[in-house]
């Protein structure tokens, strides 16, 4: 029997992008155990609902992740309007779905971005963060910034968009698709990313059932999961369908990730189209008496937020749990087995986001 | 299974100007929705604390009695929430990034006008009290 050896990857590893260590136990090149420790970045934003008012707090909460960020506050405005009976104005709604699509968009080319970088693939790491710049730059003209809008609120939206900066921004997200095509070809087709990413990590459907894996990593394995069919904000009058591999490998992972850009692109097609006139946000008035738990799609799967209220500005108790410490027990679960190799694609591969997981 | 399927975009992109800017040689690209810095105009400041209160990181501190209005830049988030709720209109916000600090620091402290003095408002003289 063959000596085993114990090797820690990360919390500094140049594939990881945010720090999560991992103990990988190896007889001789080959991965029979692994145990995760996440608690290097933890910030400890869910105790600070007990000092900032529940409005301002949403801007705290959209900081829990860099990426996310979005969906974060969307989310949290989400629950405290449900606690407090809040009607969001339609138009709003759809200025969400709208950001929504757009925080996928550059979240999902951020990601191909770093699995490319991950392969050692580093021209289309270049491209796709050349591609991710399109949408930055659309996301800072509407809300005002980049990667962390402060756009959301409770009761609505803080900014409209103007119905020519809409059509513009169609335009040109129109005259990326064809830039798109060219970058995900690059993942689905080309032979020597097939040969590096088949076959490496396979997560069998009842795995990734059992083990709660959500968003791509569950729909990679065949899972038909999203929440967007839930039709929160205005994703119930938006018709889509989730992308859903069977093969529940590395390859069937970054091929929902590159086909679900064209779904946002869709979306965000067919809000413009639908957009209704009117205000975009509603007087907020008292404070949430009650719990609920929010839930929303992010780029790497569901997010819950869960929230409770007791009639006074401060809420009580604020939990967050983000699809990256959900996937993590699937990670574990993927790794058993493989080369060392390969440990870099397929920890890349579930899109690990460790500032969500820990908070 | 094909090979070369990034070549189209390497070869244009051998063709093309570099995507990236020479920042901060050059400036960065701003839209007038951008949040780069709050700025203040200590004229107009009347010490009310709104921005205080409504900032989320408590990044902002007005001292009423020595009218002075302090920020500290490491704390401050740039959501815009003092600007949307300054009554006076003398916070604004600068759509580029404030200069990168090389040390702990980064407080901006300013002495402001503080809040106008009430101008002797002509009181309405009572009527006489009939006496008994």
């Amino acid at each position: 029997m063959p000596k085993r050896i114990t090797v820690p990857f990360g919390p500094q590893h140049p594939v990881l992008p945010e720090p999560i260590h991992l103990d990988l136990v190896l007889e001789d090149e080959k991965v029979v155990d692994v145990l995760p420790s996440i608690g290097y970045v933890h910030r400890g934003l869910e105790k600070l609902v007990e000092k900032r008012e529940f409005t301002e707090y949403i801007y705290v909460a959209e900081r829990i992740c860099g990426i996310c960020s979005y969906i974060h506050s969307n989310t949290y405005a989400q629950g405290i309007e449900k606690i407090m009976n809040i009607e969001v104005p339609e138009r709003a709604q759809y200025l969400r779905t709208i950001w929504s699509e757009y925080s996928r968009l550059h979240s999902h080319l951020l990601w191909l971005g770093l699995f490319a970088d991950g392969m050692g693939f580093e021209s289309v790491f270049m491209n796709a963060w050349r591609l991710r710049e399109h949408v930055l730059d659309d996301m800072e003209a509407t809300t005002g910034g980049r990667v962390i809008q402060g756009v959301c609120k409770v009761g609505g939206v803080r900014k409209d968009i103007a119905p020519e900066k809409l059509d513009e921004m169609l335009k040109g997200l129109k005259g990326m698709e064809h830039e798109l095509h060219d970058l995900t070809n690059v993942f689905l087709n080309d032979s020597s990313v097939s040969h590096r990413l088949r076959g490496a990590g396979v997560l069998q459907k009842g795995d990734a059932y059992t083990l709660g894996a959500v968003g791509p990593t569950a729909r990679g394995s065949g899972i038909a999961i999203d929440l967007r069919q839930t039709g929160y904000a205005a994703y119930g009058k938006i018709n889509f369908k989730p992308v859903v591999e069977q093969a529940g490998d590395s390859y069937a992972r970054c091929a929902v990730r590159a086909k679900e850009m064209f779904t946002s692109i869709d979306i965000i097609e067919q809000c413009i189209k639908k957009i209704p006139d009117g205000p975009v946000d509603v007087k907020v008035t008292g404070a949430p008496d009650g719990e609920y738990f929010a839930r929303a799609e992010q780029p790497r799967g569901e997010v819950v937020h869960y929230i409770k209220g007791n009639g006074k500005k401060n809420l009580v108790r604020h939990r967050v749990r983000t699809p990256t410490f959900t996937n993590i027990p699937p990670l574990v679960t993927l790794l058993k087995g493989c080369e060392l190799a390969d440990v870099p694609v397929i920890v890349l591969s579930i899109d690990p986001c460790v500032g969500c997981a820990e908070r | 299974m094909t090979y070369f399927q990034n070549a189209k975009t390497v070869l244009k992109s051998l063709f093309t100007r570099p995507a990236t800017l020479m920042y901060p040689a050059k400036p960065a690209k701003k839209t007038p929705l951008s949040r780069g810095h709050v700025t203040i105009d200590p004229a107009k400041c009347i010490t009310c604390r709104s921005c205080q209160r409504k900032c989320p990181t408590q990044a902002i501190i007005v001292e009423v009695k020595e009218k002075t209005w302090q920020i500290d830049q490491m704390r401050c988030i740039v959501c815009a929430c003092c600007v949307e709720v300054c009554p006076t209109k003398c916070l604004t916000m600068d759509t580029q990034y404030p200069v990168a600090l090389t040390a702990r620091g980064g407080v901006t402290k300013v002495t402001v006008a503080g809040p106008k003095k009430k101008e002797p408002v002509a009181v309405a003289e009572k009527p006489a009290e009939k006496k008994e």
